[in-house]
């Protein structure tokens, strides 16, 4: 058996060489276990690897191909799962205490379809408990290290993900995005991840943590993966009733399109989120990203969203609401932790709980029950989904004097481990210019424009209307054509075995 | 109790579960009485990643049901979630209606001693069933997640009810009205049909409601009347005595015969509803609803008033027809086979309804004796073929023998004679016979004209068609 060296390699690469037979599944696969069992023990992407697993599906790859069966758009494409993804037979935990010892007996809509499109799951990504938190601070399974500096963050809640594509421990993966948790990540990492249309990719088999923000992504070290992993995961599906039954777009053919450039294409520019205490080096490329779109012909129109300011406290308010409702089924009674001997009723739901949960689910399920106490839910919940109701409006206000708009995704880059912990505030405001996208539920594309003098990765955002992917992908590409942030890797040798300051 | 001073106010929420295939909102079979916990799925174990998908059926029903119960359709309406902790609720919420119930108004309609009573609905809401907790010995318990998710109307009325009596009525309407629209089995004893009961007392001529409480666990009509008659003399004492009725939830215990404080108001559940984010607005489009109006039955209220007026019967006679649909399917089917209506609801109220434990078996295809047959029999009795002591002799071997009437009449010749040759032929022989009696009855003794018609039967065999023979009997003995 060989080992493929895989680091830098893109899907289209590995699918187009499996299904050719330039390459072998298997050797792939190999080359990507090789790499984990050498640099994951610095970067702690993965809480689970499923080497055996892996192997049985990249043979069962190779066999389908020499059989002369398609093997799949994926085939053979090794991918890590954000541990918030039912996976069937496989523990599932989403980083939490709570959940150790959960087997679940059946398979996420998103992780089926990818297995079903040839793609070869390498095992369970690291994660903020319950996708709660901007650092990757608050996994019960120890934080992720960003690969570009060990003693910074890789962003959260899906840093294991973004950690990884940016590492080379898989080529592509999946992520969730309830108020940043895909692009914040995706940006302090420097590899792309988009949010789609909140109903564009199922949510069946992903853990709630707020339902009406939570919108299940992909991960990929360029646009173009993105859009290839997109393709798949997409569309109807009919155990999610908020899912979209629009057909999908074909989005790998709009990043093509961007390649000619973007004659005709306005790009919106809200005022609003190139804010007063953004990182001047943030700004720096971001601007410089503006001047590259604007060289491939898009037009940059100012737009407003005037709702911008109560973002922050609107996602607040709907998102610990919900999470405080959707985590009340762990309580000790069919699965996942129990406490040990509990003399009442009471005692097991409040030890189990109060064992089980970490701090941030804790703090949220305080929030949430607060909020939706008989007599304030008017003057929370309810008046936070009027202003969300604006947010929206604003949007689709925007949306008539452009195709979309683009941003900085975070003000800010990656910061060191630590720096906000103590400040549960200033970690909420690190996602000032991503959670308006999940109130709206208009799809969201992060890509790598840059990076700081310290080498540290920084962001790109461009937002589309809603069910506007090919709008993103075309931009996203465009972009991507012009530039070559998204090929620079960081240094294996950085990762390797280096003692790590915490 | 100071029996008229106190007007009793009950207000009454019953639960229906709906029998669809499948629960509300997940593909395991929602039917009754399987292995514990072997009607399951992910989703109404509420494993986390899980999430709700509605059952149309179960829409359907509760559309008919308010449409029967003309009450408003909610054209788009939403579900919310209803949070409390139990072992028996898998996702530590339910999902239920609070602010946007599916119907509005409406009203129940039924007779309380024959004279008519309409209760006012607030409303009827769609909402998921919990688990069962059962507890062994020891401190140990078990839940059966079978009942969890299978779908419920709840029915809530108006506090318009007055007595017990008149609650346990109405519960009986509401049972009969889902049973004919074949929305629920009504089985009150399986859980298929719930109530609880918001008792208070006032003063008569108050017009404030007083304190309430609220009854549980009243699983037959029975429990219905005893828990509530209880509970309005527990309350009348109180009142008495100058003391305070205290808001709070009461189980009732049929075994003891009394309910007992579970939780008070101020221990109540703050349920923090908020609106159900993973359904989308249920919307029930104008076609669906023109479907589902026509989709409705002759529903009981009517079926009384059209007994009552075109087919002559008493109002007695019409609520028993119609408390069961399948006994007035029974009814109408006799009817149409030719039976007079008075005749049929005669024969069927004493005759076939004494022979059935439940009176839904006169739906069954294989019922002893069919309408058909049963007019049939009607039919021969009126017709002078048979009498009617002989009817009910061949009514009881018709059902147990599984045989037509006539069939039984023809096999054994028990057809009436009503030739005046044969039956002439035989009175002369009991007249010639019976000197002394003859004499005696021309003497002016006339009720020995019993005993002639008695001895011309037993010539005939009992065929004599005994009208006949008394005629004939008289004439000859006239000469």
């Amino acid at each position: 058996m060989t080992a493929t060296d895989v680091r830098g390699l893109s899907i289209a690469t590995i699918a187009d060489g499996v299904r050719s037979g330039k390459l072998r599944a298997r050797d792939v696969t190999e080359g990507y276990l090789d790499r984990i069992a050498r640099l994951d023990r610095a970067l702690n992407c993965y809480v689970l690897t499923d080497a055996a697993g892996a192997r049985r599906r990249a043979d069962a790859v190779d066999a389908a191909r020499a059989a002369g069966r398609d093997p799949g758009a994926l085939a053979g494409v090794p991918i890590g799962i954000k541990d918030i993804f039912v996976t069937r037979g496989v523990e599932t935990t989403c980083a939490s205490k709570i959940l150790r010892g959960f087997v679940p007996p059946f398979e996420s809509t998103v992780t089926q379809r990818l297995a079903d499109a040839g793609a070869v799951s390498l095992g369970k990504l690291n994660m903020d408990e319950f996708a709660m938190g901007s650092s990757n601070e608050n996994s019960a399974r120890g934080p992720v290290r960003n690969p570009w500096s060990l003693a910074h963050v890789p962003g959260g809640s899906s840093g294991g993900s973004a950690a990884a594509i940016a590492a080379s421990l898989c080529a592509g993966a999946t992520g969730t995005d309830t108020g940043g948790s895909i692009r914040q990540p995706a940006s302090f990492c420097g590899v792309a991840g988009m949010k789609p249309t909140y109903g564009r990719v199922s949510r069946y088999g992903v853990i709630a943590f707020a339902s009406s923000l939570d919108h299940p992504g992909p991960f990929g070290r360029s646009v173009e993966d993105v859009a290839a992993l997109l393709e798949v995961m997409a569309g109807a599906d009919p155990l999610d009733a908020t899912s979209i039954p629009a057909p999908v777009g074909r989005y790998r053919d709009a990043c093509r399109a961007g390649k000619d450039g973007l004659q005709g294409v306005r790009l919106g520019i809200p005022d609003e989120y190139f804010t007063a205490g953004m990182d001047p080096e943030v700004e720096a490329a971001v601007r410089a990203a503006l001047d590259e779109l604007a060289r491939a012909g898009a037009k940059l129109v100012p737009v407003s969203l005037p709702h911008t300011k109560y973002a922050i406290a609107t996602y607040y308010l709907i998102c610990t609401a919900e999470a405080s409702s959707n985590l009340a089924r762990y309580d000790g009674v069919r699965f996942g932790h129990r406490t040990k001997d509990p003399r009442t009723l009471e005692e097991l739901y409040a030890r189990t709980r109060g064992e089980g949960f970490g701090l941030e689910p804790k703090r949220r399920i305080m929030l949430g029950t607060y909020v939706l106490r008989a007599g304030y839910y008017e003057a929370y919940y309810g008046k936070a989904l009027r202003v969300r109701r604006k947010i929206a409006d604003d949007f689709a206000a925007a949306f008539t004097q452009c195709d979309a708009i683009v941003t900085p995704t975070s003000p800010i880059p990656s910061f060191r481990f630590g720096e906000r912990m103590g400040d549960p505030l200033q970690m909420y405001l690190a996602d000032v210019l991503t959670v308006a996208p999940n109130l709206a539920g208009v799809p969201a594309l992060a890509q790598s424009c840059g990076f700081t003098k310290s080498g540290l990765p920084i962001g790109l955002q461009v937002i589309g209307p809603p069910l506007g992917e090919e709008a993103c992908f075309r931009i996203g590409g465009a972009y991507e054509a012009r530039t070559e942030w998204h090929r620079r890797l960081p240094a294996d040798s950085a990762m390797s075995g280096a003692e790590v300051a915490s | 109790m100071s029996a008229d001073k106190y007007e009793v106010v009950i207000g009454l929420e019953v639960h229906a579960q709906l029998s669809t295939q499948s629960k509300i909102f997940s593909w395991s079979s929602a039917a009754f009485g399987a292995d514990p916990n072997t009607h399951t799925d992910p989703v109404c174990l509420g494993l986390p990643g899980t999430l709700p998908v509605l059952n149309a059926a179960a829409v359907e029903s509760a559309v008919r049901l308010g449409l029967a119960a003309g009450c408003k359709i909610r054209q788009r309406c939403r579900f919310s979630r209803k949070h409390y902790f139990y072992p028996d609720l898998p996702k530590g919420f339910q999902i239920s209606q609070f602010d946007e119930p599916i119907c509005d108004g409406g009203a129940i309609t039924f007779r309380l001693h024959g004279e008519r009573r309409s209760v006012r609905l607030v409303r009827i809401h769609l909402e998921e069933d919990a688990g069962k907790n059962l507890h062994a010995a020891a401190g140990v318990s078990f839940v059966d997640y079978n009942r969890a998710g299978v779908p419920l109307c709840e029915i809530v009325s108006e506090p318009d009810i007055r007595s017990a009596e008149e609650a346990s009525e109405y519960v009986r309407a509401v049972r009969a009205l889902v049973r004919y629209l074949g929305i629920c089995d009504g089985n009150m004893e399986e859980g298929s049909l719930r109530c609880d009961a918001n008792v208070s007392l006032r003063l008569r001529g108050e017009t404030k409601y007083g304190t309430k409480t609220e009854l549980k666990n009243m699983n037959s009509f029975k429990n219905v009347r005893d828990a509530i008659e209880s509970e309005v003399k527990r309350q009348a004492a109180l009142l008495d005595r100058g003391e305070r009725v205290v808001q709070e939830t009461r189980l009732w215990d049929a075994a003891r015969g009394m309910s007992a404080a579970m939780r008070s108001k101020e221990q109540a559940h703050d349920y923090r509803y908020f609106p159900e984010p993973d359904l989308p607005p249920l919307v029930v489009s104008d076609s669906e609803l023109a479907k589902a109006r026509a989709s409705l039955p002759e529903l009981p209220e009517d079926r009384f008033a059209r007994y009552t007026t075109s087919s002559g019967l008493s109002p007695q006679d019409a609520g028993v027809l119609i408390a069961d649909k399948e006994v007035a399917g029974y009814f109408d089917a006799t009817v149409a086979a030719g039976a007079p209506p008075k005749r049929a609801a005669n024969w069927l109220i004493n005759e076939v309804l004494a022979r059935v434990d439940d009176p839904r078996k006169l739906g069954a295809a294989d019922i002893a004796i069919a309408p058909v047959a049963l007019a049939e029999l009607i039919a021969l009795i009126d017709s002078g073929k048979i009498s009617g002591k002989l009817g009910k002799d061949i009514f009881a071997r018709m059902w147990t023998e599984r045989r037509r009437a006539g069939e039984i009449v023809a096999a054994e010749g028990l057809a009436q004679v009503s030739d005046t040759g044969a039956i002439e032929e035989a009175c002369r022989k009991v007249v010639a016979a019976n000197p002394d009696v003859v004499e005696r009855y021309r003497a002016g003794n006339a009720k020995l004209i019993g005993f002639l018609v008695g001895a011309v039967m037993k010539e005939t065999g009992g065929k004599a068609n005994p009208k006949t023979v008394n005629e004939i009997l008289q004439r000859l003995l006239a000469n």
